[in-house]
C-alpha cells in the first residue's frame, strides 16, 4: 500500500475544495445516469412483451411499438387454443410435490451433517458437493434407462420421485444455514430433557424457517422454469406438458401471432414474479447464503 | 449413557438413510455405469455390447458435428461467462452508489433473472426479430446498422448472450452483499494512502470479494457446458417450426448450426437417436471437460487461497 502514496500531489488548499466539489456533482450525475439507463434496459424488454401481448395480430406483425387498440381478449384467446390449464396442472403437481418431497428427505440429511458429528460426515458432504457441481448430462443415460426399465418415462414421475432421496443443492444451502445457528441452543435444550428428536422439531428447525422457505422456494422454481426435465421424459406424450415445455412449442401453433405468443410469455412469468414480491426477503436472503460460503 | 449414544446413533443413521440412497442410486451408480457404457453399443431395445474405444474413436475423429458443438459451447464459456460476471459485479457496483431508492433498482436489476428461461428465450427472439422486433427499430431511428440477430449465424451467439446478461440478477445479489461486507475503514486507508478510486477496487475490493468471484465463475462455468434451454427454444422459435414431439430435432443450432452446444448434441444422439453407448462417450467427455475447468479456476485462485487458510 505504502507504494501507492507516491500519486498524491501537493494541492492549495483552497482550489483543492472546489475542485472536489465539482469532481463530486460529476461523478454523481454519472453514475445515476448509468443507473437509470441500465434500470431502462432491464426493463423496457418487459414493457415491450406487455404492450405486443395488447396489440391486434395484424399490428403485432408489423414494426410498431405502441398499440393502436388494446385487445386483453388475447390472454382469454391463449386459453382456448392451448391446454393452459393442463400445462399449469401438470406444472402445479410437478413443482409442489418435488418441493414437498424435497423438504421430507433433504432437511433431515443437512441437519444430520450441520449439527451432528458422525463418521462419514466429510464424505458425505463432498458427494453432495460433486452431486451439484457436475452437469446433470454426465449421469443422464443411466437415470433414463433406470425410468424406461419402470415404465415411468412419458410422465413427470422421473422428475419428482428422486426428489424423496435428497437434493444436492438443497442440503448444500440448509447445511450452510443450520451452521450459522449457535450450538448453545441444543445444548440448553438437552438440559431441559429434550430428546435429539426434539432439539430439531422444537427448537433448531424454527429458527431455520427462513431458510426452508428459500430452499423451497428454489425448487418450486427449479420445476416451474424446468425445460430439459419435461423435455426429456414428456415431449412425446402431450397429457403431461408443463408451461414451460408448452410455451416452447407456442410458435407453431400461433404462427406469427406474435401478440398471442407474448400473452403467453406473460403468463408463464406473471406467476413467478407474484412469489417473488410476497417472499421478496427470503428469496435475497436464499440467493445471498448460496454464495456466501462458495 | 450406553442406551443414548446408541439412539443418537440410530436417530443420524435415520435422518441421513433417504439422502444416502439417493447419492448412491442417481449419482454414484449412474457415474460409474456412464464411464462402463462409454465402452458399449446399445439402444433402448438391446443390452450394452461392448464395443472398447470405438464411440470415443468415432467422437474424436468421424463424427461430423460435434466438434462444431464444442466450439460453440466453449465460445460461450470464454464469452459469455467472463461478459456475465463483469456486468453482474458493474451491476452491483451501481447498486452500492446509490443511496436513494437502492432498494427498487436491486429489484429492478434482479427481476428477469426470475424470468423463466423458455419465457425469457421466447420474449428475446421476439424483442431481436429483425424486422419488427423493438430493438431492430430503436438501432433504425438511431441509423445504427440492425443485424439479424437469432436469425443470423454470426450474431446469434451474442444474442444469446445479451440474453445471459439480461438474466444477471441471481449473481448480482450474491456480488452486491459481498460488496457491501468489505471492511469501509480499508476503503479510507487506502484513500489515506493515496489510491484512486480504481486502485482501491483493485486493491481493496477485489481481493476481499475473491471468494465469491471464484465461485460466480466455477458455477457459471459448469452452467454454460450444459448450455441447453435458451440454444434450443432460441433455434425453434426463430425457425418458426418447432416440431410437437419430435424432441428437437429439425431444428437444432438454427442457423446453420451457430447455436449448437455440445449439452444438445448429447441429447440428439442419446435419446431422440438413443445410441445411448456414444451418448455415455460425450457424458464422460464433458465430465473430464467439467473437472479439467474446476481444477484449472482453483489452481488459479491458489495463490489467495493459501493465503488466506
Amino acid at each position: 500500500m505504502t507504494a501507492l502514496a507516491t500519486g498524491t500531489r501537493p494541492v492549495t488548499p483552497m482550489r483543492s475544495v472546489r475542485r472536489v466539489r465539482t469532481e463530486r456533482k460529476l461523478f454523481w450525475l454519472a453514475k445515476h445516469s448509468v443507473a437509470v439507463a441500465l434500470a431502462l434496459a432491464f426493463v423496457l424488454p418487459f414493457a415491450f412483451i406487455i404492450l405486443t401481448s395488447m396489440m391486434s395480430t395484424e399490428q403485432a406483425g408489423t414494426a410498431s411499438l405502441w398499440p393502436h387498440s388494446w385487445h386483453p381478449g388475447n390472454f382469454a384467446k391463449v386459453f382456448e387454443t392451448a391446454p393452459m390449464v393442463s400445462y399449469l396442472g401438470n406444472t402445479l403437481e410437478y413443482a409442489v410435490l418435488a418441493t414437498l418431497f424435497m423438504l421430507l428427505s433433504s432437511v433431515p440429511a443437512a441437519y444430520a451433517m450441520a449439527r451432528i458429528r458422525f463418521r462419514g460426515a466429510n464424505l458425505a458432504f463432498l458427494a453432495v458437493l460433486a452431486a451439484m457441481t457436475l452437469p446433470p448430462q454426465v449421469t443422464q443415460v443411466p437415470i433414463y434407462l433406470m425410468w424406461a426399465k419402470l415404465n415411468l418415462t412419458g410422465s413427470l414421475w422421473p422428475l419428482i420421485l428422486p426428489n424423496l432421496f435428497g437434493d444436492a443443492f438443497s442440503i448444500f444451502l440448509l447445511r450452510q444455514f443450520l451452521l450459522t445457528i449457535p450450538g448453545e441452543y441444543g445444548d440448553a435444550a438437552r438440559v431441559d430433557g429434550c430428546s435429539e428428536w426434539q432439539v430439531m422439531t422444537r427448537v433448531i428447525l424454527p429458527m431455520a424457517k427462513p431458510a426452508l422457505a428459500a430452499t423451497g422456494m428454489f425448487m418450486f422454481l427449479l420445476c416451474w422454469n424446468d425445460y430439459y426435465g419435461p423435455l426429456l421424459y414428456t415431449s412425446e406424450n402431450k397429457a403431461h406438458w408443463t408451461l414451460s415445455y408448452g410455451l416452447s412449442q407456442f410458435r407453431t401453433l400461433y404462427q406469427v401471432q406474435w401478440n398471442l405468443v407474448m400473452a403467453a410469455t406473460l403468463l408463464v412469468m406473471v406467476p413467478v414474479i407474484v412469489l417473488f414480491f410476497f417472499a421478496q426477503k427470503a428469496f435475497v436472503q436464499g440467493v445471498t447464503l448460496t454464495g456466501v460460503k462458495g | 449413557m450406553t442406551g443414548r449414544h446408541g439412539n443418537q446413533r440410530l436417530f443420524t443413521v435415520a435422518l441421513m438413510t433417504p439422502a444416502t440412497i439417493g447419492l448412491l442410486v442417481f449419482f454414484v451408480y449412474p457415474l460409474i455405469a456412464t464411464f462402463y457404457f462409454s465402452f458399449t453399443r446399445f439402444d433402448l431395445l438391446s443390452s450394452p455390447q461392448w464395443v472398447g474405444l470405438r464411440n470415443y474413436r468415432y467422437f474424436f475423429t468421424e463424427d461430423p458435428v460435434v466438434w462444431q458443438a464444442l466450439r460453440n459451447t466453449l465460445w460461450l464459456v470464454v464469452v459469455m461467462v467472463p461478459c456475465r460476471i463483469l456486468f453482474a459485479l458493474g451491476t452491483a457496483g451501481i447498486v452500492t452508489q446509490i443511496k436513494r431508492r437502492a432498494g427498487l433498482l436491486r429489484t429492478l436489476f434482479y427481476l428477469p433473472a426470475l424470468a423463466p428461461p423458455v419465457a425469457a428465450t421466447v420474449a428475446f427472439v421476439f424483442l431481436f426479430n429483425p424486422a419488427v422486433g423493438p430493438v431492430n427499430q430503436v438501432l433504425g431511428v438511431l441509423h445504427l446498422s440492425q443485424p439479424g440477430w437469432f436469425a443470423d449465424s454470426t450474431w446469434s451467439k451474442p444474442a444469446l448472450v445479451l440474453l445471459g446478461l439480461w438474466g444477471i440478477g441471481d449473481i448480482m445479489i450474491i456480488f452486491l452483499a459481498s460488496l457491501l461486507d468489505v471492511p469501509q475503514d480499508q476503503y479510507e486507508a487506502a484513500s489515506l494512502d493515496g489510491a484512486n478510486g480504481l486502485q482501491r477496487f483493485r486493491y481493496v475490493t477485489i481481493p476481499s470479494i475473491k471468494p465469491v468471484l471464484l465461485f460466480a465463475t466455477i458455477t457459471g462455468v459448469i452452467e454454460t457446458l450444459q448450455y441447453f434451454t435458451q440454444a434450443t427454444v432460441a433455434a425453434q422459435v426463430a425457425s418458426g417450426q418447432a416440431n410437437n414431439g419430435a424432441g428437437t430435432a429439425t431444428t437444432l443450432g438454427f442457423p446453420n448450426g451457430s447455436t449448437l452446444t455440445f449439452s444438445q448434441w448429447l441429447y440428439q444422439e442419446g435419446f431422440t437417436n438413443f445410441y445411448l453407448g456414444y451418448a455415455s462417450a460425450m457424458s464422460v467427455l464433458m465430465f473430464l471437460i467439467a473437472i479439467g475447468f474446476i481444477v484449472f479456476l482453483l489452481r488459479r485462485s491458489g495463490s489467495f487461497r493459501g493465503a488466506e487458510a
